[in-house]
C-alpha cells in the first residue's frame, strides 16, 4: 500500500519534471545543451548532497535546520586549519570534515540523549555553529588555495563535473541504504511510529544518532566542494541552505511527518527545482522571480499530492 | 484557605510555578542579567541603553505573540520574516507616495492578514503541513519582494509616518505597543472562548472537534491573528530607522520562533503563553546588549547567543522531566 502511494507521488513529480524540461527547452535553445545541463548539475551538487542526508532525517520525522551553518563552519575551519595553523591542505580537509561530522553528531546527541525536539535542537545549533564560524573567522575570508584543490569544485572526470560523480555515487549509496537495508527499514519504522519501533527492538537512538551525524558529514562534504568551486571561504556560506534542501526533499514526496519518502523522489525534486531556476533565468526571468515560482511549485505539488491522496483514500 | 495556612503558600505556589515555570525562569534571567551586568558596567543601566533594548526589539516580541499562538495551535510559520520585510516595504512605498499616514499603516496590516488567511486556509482545509505551506510562502514573498523592488532602499520617509520613533511621555511608542499587545493577547488567550479553543486544537485536534470546536475555523483564525501581529511588527520595524531596506531581514523568522519556544511554548502545541514569548524576546535583546557592554567581540555574539539558547533548552527539558 505504501509502495504504490510512494510511486504515485513520484510519478506525478516525474511527469511534472518532464513537462518543465520540455517547456523550458522550448523557451530557450540554450537550455537543452550538454554543457548547460552539466553545469546545472555542478550547481546542484552541494544542495543535493545535503538533501540526501536530509531525506533520512525527515523520514524519521525529524528535521535539521543547522545544515547551512555546519557548511559555513566547516568552510571556515578548512581555511583556518590550512592558512592560520599551517596544516597541509589535505590534512586540513580531513580535519574540517571531521569537525563538520562532529557537529552533526552533537545534534544527534542533543536530540536522542536529552530528548530535545529536533526543530528546537537544530534551531539552537543553527545559531551556535554560524556564530562559531563568525567568531573564528572574524569576518576575514581565506583565499589563495593551490591549483589542485579547485579540482573538487571545478574539475571534470570523463567530461562530467567531479562533484556530479560524488553526488551520483552518494545518491546510489543513500538509495541502497534507505531502500534495501535493515537500517533503512528502521528509519521508516521510526518515522511511522517511534514508540512501536522502540518496542519492536529497533535501536532508535543509535539509528537517529547515525542519521544526524551523516547529515553533518554530508554538509561538511558539500562545504569542501563549495569552497573549491568558489575559491574562497566566508563565514556566511550556506546561509539559508536548509530551506533549499527541505524544499527539495518535501517536493520529492517525503512526508514532513516522517515514515514516507524516497531518495529517487528527492533527486527528482532537486532536478525540478534546478531546472526551473536555470530555465527561467535563461528565458529572461530575473533571479529572484524564480524563487517565487519555486514556492508556487512547492505548494502546488504538495496540494496536488494531498488531493490525490484524499480521492484515493476516500 | 485553611489548607493554605497549614502549608503556607505551598500548593498555590506549586501550582503557580507549575503553570508559569518557564516564564518565571526567563524573568529571573532578565533580572539577574541586569543586576550582574549593571554591577560590572553601570552604563548598561543607562536610560539610553534600556530604551534601545526595549524599543529596538519590541517588533520581535510582537511578532512572537502571533507566532506563539500559531505554535500553540500546533503549527509553525517560517515565512514571518519575509512577511515583515514585505509589510515594511509596502508601508514605506505608500508613505513616500503621498498616501495618508493611516493608509500607509493600515493597508500593509490588512495585506498581512489576507496573506495569512490564505496560508491558514491551506493548512486547515487541505491538511498540508504548515511548515511546507509557509516554506513555499517564504519563497514567494522573498522572491516577489526582491524582484519588484530590486532591493532599492526607501528613504525620505515623512516624519509623521515614523510611529516607532514617537515618544509619548518620554517612552518609545514601540514599548507601549509591546506591553499593551502582550497584555491583550494574554487575556484573550486565557479568558475568551476562541483563545481557549486555540489550546484545545493544539493539544488534541480530534478531542477539540468532539467538544464542539471547529478546528479548521480556529486554525484560519489563528493565522489571521498572527497576520495582525506580524503586520503591526512590520510597521514598527519599518518606522524605527530612517530608511527601509526592501529586503527580508535575515533569520528573523528563527529569532521569532526561538523567542516563542524559549518563552515556554511547546513546539508540540497545546501549551505556552504569550507573556513567556515576550519575556524571551526581551531576554535575547538584553543578552545581545549585555555582551557588547561586557566587551565580548561582536564576532562572537551569535555563538554566545546560540550557546545560551542551547543551555536554556536543555535546562527546560530537564525541568519538564522532573515535573512530569
Amino acid at each position: 500500500m505504501t509502495a504504490s502511494r510512494l510511486l504515485r507521488h513520484e510519478t506525478i513529480l516525474g511527469v511534472l519534471t518532464v513537462i518543465a524540461l520540455i517547456v523550458l527547452a522550448s523557451l530557450s535553445d540554450k537550455f537543452f545543451t550538454a554543457e548547460n545541463l552539466l553545469n546545472q548539475g555542478r550547481l546542484m551538487s552541494e544542495v543535493g548532497l545535503v538533501a540526501l542526508a536530509m531525506t533520512f532525517v525527515i523520514v524519521t520525522g525529524g528535521i535539521d535546520l543547522s545544515v547551512g551553518s555546519i557548511l559555513g563552519l566547516t568552510a571556515i575551519l578548512l581555511g583556518v586549519f590550512w592558512k592560520n595553523l599551517g596544516l597541509p591542505l589535505p590534512a586540513a580537509m580531513v580535519l574540517a570534515l571531521a569537525c563538520g561530522t562532529f557537529a552533526g553528531w552533537v545534534n544527534g546527541l542533543i536530540i536522542t540523549r536529552f530528548r530535545v525536539p529536533p526543530l528546537i535542537a537544530t534551531l539552537a545549533t543553527l545559531a551556535l555553529y554560524r556564530g562559531l564560524a563568525e567568531g573564528i573567522s572574524e569576518a576575514r575570508s581565506v583565499r589563495g588555495y593551490p591549483e589542485w584543490f579547485f579540482f573538487f569544485g571545478q574539475g571534470e572526470v570523463l567530461g562530467v563535473p567531479f562533484q556530479l560523480w560524488v553526488l551520483g555515487l552518494a545518491t546510489i549509496v543513500a538509495a541502497v541504504i534507505l531502500g534495501l537495508t535493515p537500517f533503512g527499514r528502521a528509519t521508516y519504522a521510526i518515522g511511522a511510529n517511534e514508540t512501536a519501533a522502540r518496542f519492536s527492538g529497533i535501536r532508535v537512538d543509535a539509528v537517529k544518532l547515525w542519521i544526524y551525524t551523516g547529515a553533518g558529514f554530508c554538509s561538511a562534504l558539500a562545504a569542501v566542494i563549495f569552497v573549491s568551486r568558489v575559491t574562497t571561504t566566508r563565514s556566511d556560506m550556506g546561509t539559508g541552505l536548509e530551506l533549499d534542501v527541505i524544499t527539495g526533499v518535501v517536493l520529492g514526496g517525503t512526508s514532513i511527518f516522517g515514515g514516507r519518502g524516497t531518495i529517487i523522489g528527492t533527486v527528482l525534486g532537486l532536478i525540478l527545482i534546478q531546472a526551473l531556476k536555470n530555465g527561467l533565468a535563461l528565458s529572461g526571468v530575473k533571479g529572484d522571480g524564480t524563487i517565487v515560482v519555486i514556492g508556487l511549485v512547492l505548494i502546488g505539488a504538495i496540494l496536488a499530492g494531498a488531493l490525490f491522496d484524499r480521492n484515493r483514500g476516500g | 484557605m485553611t489548607a493554605l495556612s497549614a502549608h503556607p503558600g505551598r500548593s498555590a505556589l506549586h501550582r503557580f510555578i507549575g503553570g508559569y515555570g518557564q516564564e518565571i525562569v526567563v524573568l529571573l534571567s532578565i533580572v539577574a542579567l541586569f543586576v550582574v551586568v549593571g554591577i560590572i558596567n553601570p552604563r548598561f543601566l543607562s536610560d539610553t541603553n534600556i530604551n534601545s533594548i526595549f524599543a529596538g526589539n519590541a517588533y520581535i516580541a510582537i511578532a512572537a505573540i502571533g507566532m506563539s499562538m500559531v505554535i500553540i495551535a500546533g503549527h509553525i510559520d517560517v515565512s514571518v520574516g519575509a512577511l515583515i520585510g514585505v509589510i515594511a516595504t509596502i508601508a514605506g512605498t505608500l508613505a513616500v507616495n503621498g498616501y495618508p499616514v493611516w493608509v500607509a499603516w493600515v493597508v500593509p496590516i490588512l495585506f498581512a492578514m489576507a496573506v495569512n488567511a490564505g496560508v491558514g486556509a491551506l493548512v486547515a482545509y487541505t491538511r498540508i503541513p504548515s511548515i511546507v505551506v509557509t516554506l513555499g510562502m517564504l519563497s514567494i514573498l522573498k522572491g516577489g519582494l526582491i524582484s519588484i523592488t530590486a532591493g532599492e532602499w526607501i528613504s525620505d520617509l515623512p516624519t509623521e509616518f515614523m510611529i516607532a520613533q514617537m515618544r509619548p511621555f518620554g517612552i518609545p511608542s514601540a514599548v507601549y505597543f509591546m506591553v499593551l499587545l502582550t497584555a491583550v493577547a494574554a487575556l484573550f488567550m486565557r479568558y475568551t472562548d476562541f483563545g481557549r479553543s486555540i489550546y484545545a486544537v493544539g493539544g488534541n485536534m480530534e478531542a477539540a472537534r468532539a467538544a464542539g470546536i471547529n478546528p479548521e475555523r480556529t486554525v484560519v483564525g489563528v493565522f489571521i491573528l498572527h497576520g495582525l501581529f506580524a503586520g503591526i511588527a512590520g510597521i514598527l520595524f519599518a518606522t524605527q530607522l530612517q530608511v527601509i531596506q526592501s529586503t527580508v531581514p535575515p533569520n528573523l523568522e528563527l529569532t521569532v520562533i526561538t523567542a516563542s519556544v524559549i518563552g515556554g511554548v511547546s513546539i508540540l502545541g497545546g501549551t505556552g503563553t504569550v507573556i513567556g514569548s515576550t519575556l524571551a524576546a526581551i531576554l535575547f535583546a538584553c543578552i545581545g546588549s549585555a555582551l557588547i557592554f561586557l566587551n565580548v567581540s561582536a564576532y562572537w555574539l551569535r555563538a554566545v547567543l546560540g550557546l545560551l539558547i542551547l543551555a536554556t533548552v536543555l535546562a527546560d527539558m530537564a525541568r519538564r522531566r522532573r515535573v512530569t
